[in-house]
């Protein structure tokens, strides 16, 4: 474990700005304004390595000269605080922990990318979250960090918070976009990409929490240092929220490079009530499965690529020898039912399938086809569904059909051993 | 105050543009009794921002946090996501169906408590959680579950 990017969170008052410039808060945004020039910015947010940790792990640096580069006197930078991944909760942890460091983050983004207007689009049901940051930004205005002419300088900036109402979907960046618009959250056709034309059509850069609350580390003590943690492909560190039959769940932060294996039994201690492990799912509910077999991963953008498995949001949820891989992947494709926008076909109608079979096959009627259905069906998502959301949908289930596939023939069969999808007997 | 006045209040307060939209459906709803969009609100709401009925319905029904079915006092959301589901979960909504005898998705006859499933609250260290209005609670057993109620009955008594 380190704490690089977490390192505020509990140690400070949140909402104290006394505290948080005693601890070094706003030396990168006053270093940026005073001493850099917004190409130098970007430049040294490029050589930082820094990948995006919403989920897409885009480059962060690359993403901010796109925007930079676009020729519009109106720019928006949006922070998406919609955190609805399952098992995702560390974005609450920076956000609740050392907000200042989160909006730091956006004004040195907005001074960079030219723009002048921020958004937190923070997710609904977090309105404890909220009222801190509605208040951390008063505060702001009050101290000269927020408004006309930032600290003196000709750079003006301003953040409005704006609340999402229960929908996993508008974490999707052209979703995020529409919600603030008014609009119900469906996400937009790609291309045009939000830098190019994204908020009331303008350049739009939309970041992470954890990204930004990168951005100032990363400014004061340079990307060469920065670079010092994590690996080759994949710098820094990650905020980990783990979730499930672990001893100590909760976030952590640690350096890229470190192993399921050292987060499930070094950090959290090993499973509960001495249980054996059965799977990890990497990313949340649209996350890939892995085996027992696989605890040896490295997390590492490059070496998860090689697998063809994603980190996602960097959420870790450990399953035990008693989840029935079958229950499990119900509830996981249930979710994806209820959230999904139902704009494109593929994603509207796979998951209702998916779960039709799945049914099926816990209550025992089915067949050999019925595997190779779910598997096109898949498959089709994967490849033809408008986002992220119904593209990834089907991610626990290939991964469970391909190292759980003989509980899938198990229940064909008519039982299941573990007894927790409710068809324990023969 | 009447219920016009309170609406347009809210309207004002944040301001009258069309992408406000959201904003005010939810802080409407929170000031309303029963936790819901009623179709006066909804009227009010599209007259004044000049958006359709038919869109801001289309808005108010989108999102899962928005009702327009009358709620009860305490809203009780219960996450059925997999590391919730998964670690007692369905007990969870096992017990909160016997106890209040109503069926998720239901409001108990006294308006007291409805019960509704909601996806990760971001509670996920201290699964099996809820959220009871703005409250999470977590690590949740069948006796935790029934003291809580008796809790909250009380309250309501005061
Ligand atoms: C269905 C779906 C949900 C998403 N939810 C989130 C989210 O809650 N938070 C987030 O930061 N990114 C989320 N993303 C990723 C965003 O679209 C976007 O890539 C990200 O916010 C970019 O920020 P980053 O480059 O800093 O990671 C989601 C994507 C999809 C497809
Ligand atoms: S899965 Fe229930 S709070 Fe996250």
């Amino acid at each position: 474990m380190i704490n690089l990017i977490s390192r505020l969170c509990g140690k400070i008052s949140p909402l104290s700005i006394k505290d948080y410039k005693n601890n070094k808060g706003f030396k990168a945004l006053e270093k940026v304004l005073f001493k850099m020039e917004p190409e130098n910015v970007i430049d040294e947010v490029k050589n930082s390595n820094l990948r995006g940790r919403g989920g897409a792990a885009f480059p962060t640096g690359l993403k901010w000269s796109f925007v930079a580069s676009e020729k519009n006197e109106c720019k928006y930078v949006i922070c998406n605080a919609d955190e609805g991944e399952p098992g995702t909760f560390k974005d609450k942890i920076l956000l609740d922990g050392c907000p200042f460091q989160v909006i730091e983050g956006m004004i040195i983004a907005g001074y960079a990318v030219g723009a002048n207007t921020g958004y937190i689009y923070i997710r609904g049901e977090y309105p404890k979250s909220r009222n801190i940051l509605t208040k951390a930004l008063d505060i702001l205005r009050n101290e000269g960090y927020l408004g006309k002419n930032i600290l003196g300088k000709e750079f003006s900036f301003d953040i409005e918070i704006r609340s999402g109402a229960g929908a996993y979907v508008c974490g999707e960046e052209t979703a995020l976009i529409e919600s603030i618009e008014g609009n119900p959250g469906r996400s937009r056709f790609k291309p045009p990409y939000p830098p190019n034309q994204g908020l009331w059509g303008r350049p739009t850069l939309v970041n992470n929490v954890e990204t930004l609350a990168n951005i100032p580390i990363i400014l004061s003590i340079g990307s060469k240092e920065y670079k010092e943690y994590g690996t080759e492909s994949s710098a820094g560190t990650k905020l980990l929220s783990v979730s499930g039959s672990v001893v100590n769940k909760g976030v952590y932060e640690v350096e890229f490079g470190i192993t399921l294996r050292e987060v499930i039994y070094d950090i959290c201690g090993g499973l509960k009530d001495n249980k054996r492990l059965k799977f990890v799912q990497l990313g949340g509910s649209s996350g890939a499965c892995l085996p027992k077999e696989m605890l040896d991963t490295k997390l590492d953008f490059d070496k998860l690529n090689e697998l063809d498995i994603g980190l996602g949001s960097g959420a870790v949820f450990v399953g035990n020898e008693d989840t029935c891989i079958l229950d499990f992947i119900k509830s996981t494709m249930e979710f994806f039912k209820h959230e999904s926008c139902g704009k494109c076909t593929p994603c509207r109608e796979g998951n209702r399938h998916i779960i039709n079979i799945i049914n099926r096959i816990i209550d025992g009627d089915g067949t050999e086809r019925d595997l190779e259905l779910l598997n096109s069906l898949a498959l089709l998502m994967k490849d033809t569904s408008l986002c992220g959301l119904g593209q990834a949908a089907p991610t626990a289930l290939i991964t469970t059909m391909k190292y759980f596939s003989e509980e899938y023939i198990e229940h064909i069969k008519g039982y299941c051993k573990t007894g927790s999808c409710g068809k324990g007997e023969f | 105050m009447d219920f016009k006045k309170k609406v347009l209040d809210i309207i004002k307060n944040k301001g009258e543009t069309s992408d406000k939209l959201l904003e005010i459906l939810l802080e409407v709803q929170n000031k309303t009794k029963g936790k819901y969009l009623s179709e006066e609100a909804l009227i009010i709401i599209s007259n004044e921002l000049k958006i359709p009925l038919s869109k801001v319905y289309g808005v108010a029904t989108f999102y899962s946090m928005i009702s327009t079915k009358k709620r009860g006092k305490y809203l009780v959301q219960i996450c059925n996501s997999s590391p919730c589901y998964l670690n007692g979960g369905k007990m969870v909504t096992k017990t909160f169906e016997k106890l209040l005898n109503i069926k998720v998705g239901e409001t108990t006859k006294d308006n007291l408590f409805t019960l509704e499933y909601t996806s990760c609250i971001g509670a996920c260290d201290i699964a099996p959680a809820i959220k009871i209005n703005d409250e999470v609670y977590g690590n949740l057993t069948p006796e935790k579950i029934k003291s809580l109620l008796n809790v909250l009955r009380k309250e309501d008594v005061k």
